[in-house]
């Protein structure tokens, strides 16, 4: 299983923080979105992250990560 | 070299003295560079009255000791503190504190202007302010020395 969170205006948007998705369902984190919102596209500036690391959306995801999409980071 | 997340109000000068008591030798810099965001009480042309700050617990105290061993590697450095608040704030609050000591000058201002731009732009941290119009969500941080 896939755990997947999200974050900040995404989070209030999709209207919950967390999902799962089978890792047999999904090869990529693009794929992992698309699983989940069939219809809705990733947001242009979505950021992705993987087991807390930042990636691109084709990058490979596998069972027992956790994939994470936020907004642009507005900290500081 | 301390990293803290901290949901509670905290005076940024008296954690520069705490860790510099507790750290540093005496004698041991000859500079200190300190960076402080606070909140203000407008943006975008509207007034502030709160702000609330989101974080991705892990994620964001991985990434800031992935800057802070990226400053110490690129930059002759003796310490560096930075403390970031989340939770609920109020104008006037600190938001973050970032300080450096090193031997020279040098050193201490650029690796607190890495630290802060590289901060800015890519720490999981997000800003919802609430304002006379409701609440609204930050959209994106002004750029920095390196937009």
């Amino acid at each position: 299983m896939i755990q997947v969170r999200y974050f900040a205006s995404l989070r209030e948007r999709i209207g919950r923080d967390t999902d799962s998705v089978e890792a047999t369902r999904v090869r990529t984190v693009a794929d992992v979105w698309q699983v989940l919102h069939p219809q809705q596209p990733m947001p242009a500036n979505t950021l992705c992250a993987v087991n807390m690391d930042y990636v691109d959306p084709s990058s490979p995801v596998t069972d027992g990560d956790e994939v994470a999409f936020f907004p642009p980071v507005t900290g500081g | 070299m301390k990293i803290d997340i901290t949901d509670r109000p905290f005076d940024p000068w008296q954690c520069i003295q705490t860790h510099q008591r507790d750290a540093l030798e005496p004698g041991s810099h000859g500079a200190m560079t300190v960076f402080v965001g606070s909140m203000r009480d407008f943006n975008e042309g509207d007034e502030v009255q709160a702000m609330e700050l989101e974080h991705y617990p892990g994620m964001t105290e991985r990434f800031l000791q992935r800057l802070a061993d990226e400053a110490g590697q690129r930059w002759s450095l003796l310490d560096l503190l930075i403390v970031h608040r989340v939770g609920y704030l109020q104008p006037g609050d600190p938001i973050v504190l970032v300080a450096v000591w090193s031997a020279h000058r040098l050193d201490a201002y650029e690796a607190n202007r890495f630290l802060m731009e590289a901060l800015k732009s890519r720490a999981p941290f997000w800003k919802k302010e609430q304002t006379s119009c409701g609440p609204r969500w930050v959209e994106k941080n002004t750029p920095g020395y390196g937009a």
